[in-house]
């Protein structure tokens, strides 16, 4: 705390035993109606934190080493976006690949031929969440995916948005794409990954094609959830051949927390 | 439209058709820039402004922006235009439009009248010669008044939307927001939860979760789990208390099937929302949000600015007669919205449009952490709404939602404007508060002795 709140002229919240349950900004008291100082500055702190990960750089170099060592292939593709400004003022261009990229791309296509998943890697709005946790999904995914379904070596792609995954997948003609990225930086949340799938993903597909599973991070999804929200809903796609809105998520937490009992 | 021409000091502005001189006349905002509609300097955008003050009225009916053949919002426009209430404007154009809404004379009762005679082109055409006072102004003659368990939209009210959201959906952690804001005074407009995942069961886990509370302390509000529509219908199938059917909207045909609906499905769960007649003082059963910038991130905009777009899906709003509207206007990021300036203004044209269509506006009053905002741009947005009559905003706890990761308007925030604009919550919620013993009769809120409020029960489990 930055300031220590306590005066005999402010107002308690009595139910400060309910924060255990949530991270959000519960039991803080007011002055008046209004916030307290020490609670207003410390949002304030959480906002310039959270403002301060948005422009920070992304190392891709750091993602191609947990890949390496995770024992995934790999190749580097681009976006047509120049710079962070750009990429927060142009969306358009984060959804699209450059030409070399593309090229790059079904050249290699053609070595690979046709395989069903394709993870492509982005930074997206926050650099911290896909050095984070992207490759930990992605190695999740293959453990529990692997039997069954073929993987193309990962795309990493800096200053991508979630669409550049159908441009990735239209090339490749993968039978599925899912694209790892950083989400938006919360105030509490900067380092939160969402993984967005799609079965038969081509150029013209939609946001309503896709299925996303978000907050990835220790204390949002947990990661091994995570995976296996993802894998059971990808079984699905593959066995019902469709993705989107008709592909409804039926696992509750307490599934998860069943099969998978977290502390 | 033929192509109009206008001289400002030896150079000519020509704009070659409504379109061009809608996109242009726009105030300025990075989504238009973007997509190549705006306009492109300042002379230009007053130039086309000078241009639109004159166009009539009626042009907007004889020539959709949007072609009616491929569009079933054009349609639904233009299908459903009551002539006879457009009928005290008809031979106006923008400008005196304008100057026909400023009159002292042109009051709530016209302006209801006259709601069903207007289309979302009108409306946003006029917001673009209108200042941002004039926005206010205009806006807070509007009476629109919607009612499921309580009444919202009275003179002088101004209600919330309780946000419990959590990372996870943990139902303590949901509940344990959730009773906060009750004791914030907060919910009055809905207790709505946006889930974390599109989880059918977890949406009736949801459900049922503010539906307990609800019944067990009979609170004049209405519950909300803010899912796609088409899992909203699955639900009512099987029998969960679903009390309001949101869904997020579009103005184009094209924008709405990236949402993954269409007429027809928002009339099936119209009909299912209505046929399970949980209202108790009204049947409005719908809860919509907007926001600027959706059609054009669809590629649904066919070369139409972002704001009538946005206009346009307030058409779809109101052929089912909503409890609720909200545009989450600073949400979509700066990309569309780049600065506090640029959402303050989206937000008071959304409102304006709205209201002038007929429909119980409220506002997420919101920013995100890569837009060039702050809390102190909402509170000057914040402030505005309560001059401009808004429906309801939202509360959530400190005003940062765990779950979506951005920043809107906070139980506390509510206090503030209730204390700076004497504005209260819809009457049935009001004298629940009051009976017990929340707040006293100027809304201000009783510190309890002990802790022992009166949910002091349903904390108690909670802990145990």
């Amino acid at each position: 705390m930055l300031l220590s709140a306590t005066s005999a002229n402010l107002s308690p919240d009595t139910w400060s035993a309910l924060k255990r349950f949530t991270t959000a900004r519960i039991a803080m008291g007011r002055a008046g109606g209004s916030l307290r100082t020490a609670n207003l500055l410390d949002f304030r702190l959480a906002h310039a934190r959270a403002r301060d990960a948005v422009h920070a750089p992304f190392s891709p170099k750091v993602v191609d080493a947990q890949l390496g060592e995770a024992g995934f292939d790999f190749v580097h593709a681009k976006s047509t976006v120049t710079d962070k400004l750009d990429y927060l003022l142009h969306p358009e261009r984060g959804r699209i690949l450059d030409g070399d990229s593309a090229e790059m791309l079904l050249a290699k296509s053609v070595e690979w031929g046709v395989r069903d998943i394709s993870i492509v890697i982005s930074d997206g709005l926050s650099a911290v969440a896909a050095e984070s946790h992207a490759v930990a999904v992605a190695k999740g995914l293959r453990d529990e995916l692997g039997d069954t379904f073929s993987f193309y070596p990962v795309v990493v792609v800096p200053f991508g948005r979630v669409k550049i995954a159908d441009a990735v997948s239209d090339i490749l003609q993968a039978r599925l794409v899912i694209i790892l990225l950083g989400e938006r930086p919360g105030l509490g949340s900067p380092d939160s990954l969402s993984a967005y799938f799609t079965y038969m993903a081509r150029n013209s597909s939609v946001d309503s094609d896709r299925n996303c599973v978000s907050n990835i991070r220790p204390l949002g999804m947990p990661i091994p959830w995570a995976v296996r929200k993802l894998s059971v809903l990808i079984r699905e796609s593959f066995h019902r051949q469709i993705s989107g809105t008709a592909l409804k998520d039926r696992l509750t937490l307490d599934d998860l927390q069943r099969m998978l009992p977290l502390n | 439209m033929e192509p109009v021409t206008l001289e400002i000091a030896g150079r000519h502005w020509t704009f070659g058709s409504l379109k061009e001189l809608m996109g242009k006349a726009s105030p300025m905002r990075s989504g238009d820039v973007t997509a190549g509609c705006a306009a492109s300097c300042d002379e230009e955008r007053v130039a086309a402004q000078m241009l639109l003050a004159e166009v009539p009225l009626r042009t907007f009916l004889e020539e959709p922006l949007i072609p009616y053949e491929k569009d079933e919002v054009t349609r639904l426009i233009v299908d459903t235009h009551d002539a006879a209430a457009f009928a005290p404007v008809k031979n106006l154009s923008v400008g005196e439009f304008r100057n026909w809404l400023l009159r002292y004379e042109t009051d709530a009762a016209a302006l209801s009248a006259l709601a069903p005679g207007l289309t979302p082109e009108m409306v946003a055409a006029v917001s673009k010669v209108c200042s941002n006072q004039d926005l206010i102004l205009i806006a807070s003659k509007c009476r629109v008044v919607t009612a499921f368990r309580d009444t919202i939209g009275l003179p002088g009210r101004l209600s919330t939307r309780l946000q419990p959201n959590h990372a996870t959906d943990d139902l303590k952690g949901i509940a344990a927001s959730m009773l906060e804001g009750i004791l914030y005074g907060c919910g009055d407009a809905v207790i709505g939860i946006n889930p974390a995942t599109d989880s059918v069961p977890m949406m009736q886990e949801l459900l049922k979760l503010i539906d307990e509370l609800i019944h067990r302390y009979h609170i004049p509000t209405q519950s909300c789990v803010l899912a796609h529509v088409t899992n909203a219908i699955e639900v009512m199938r099987s029998g969960t208390p679903v009390d309001l059917v949101f869904q997020s909207i579009a103005g184009t045909e094209i924008a709405n099937k990236v949402f993954g609906i269409n007429l027809n499905v928002l009339d099936e769960a119209y009909d299912a929302a209505l046929s399970l007649k949980r209202g108790t003082v009204g049947q409005n059963v719908m809860y919509f949000e907007t926001g600027q910038g959706s059609a054009l991130s669809g590629r649904g905009d066919w070369g139409v600015d972002m704001q009538t777009c946005e206009a346009r899906a307030y058409a779809v709003a109101r052929r089912y007669k909503p409890l609720l509207v909200n545009t989450v206007v600073g949400f979509i990021g700066p990309e569309y919205l780049y600065d506090g300036k640029q959402i303050i203004r989206a937000g008071l044209e959304d409102h304006f449009c709205a209201k002038l269509l007929g429909l119980p506006m409220g506002c997420d009053i919101c920013y995100t952490n890569h837009a060039e905002a702050d809390q102190n741009d909402m509170d000057v947005l914040m402030t505005c709404f309560a001059a401009a009559g808004l429906t309801y905003q939202m509360a959530i706890p400190g005003g940062d939602d765990v779950m979506l990761g951005y920043q809107t308007t906070s139980y506390h925030d509510i206090h503030y404007v209730r204390q700076v604009f004497g504005k209260r919550p819809a009457p049935e919620f009001e004298a629940w508060l009051e009976e017990m013993d929340l707040v006293d009769a100027r809304q201000r809120l009783i510190t309890s002795k002990g802790g022992n409020h009166a949910l002091i029960g349903y904390q108690r489990e909670l802990v145990a």
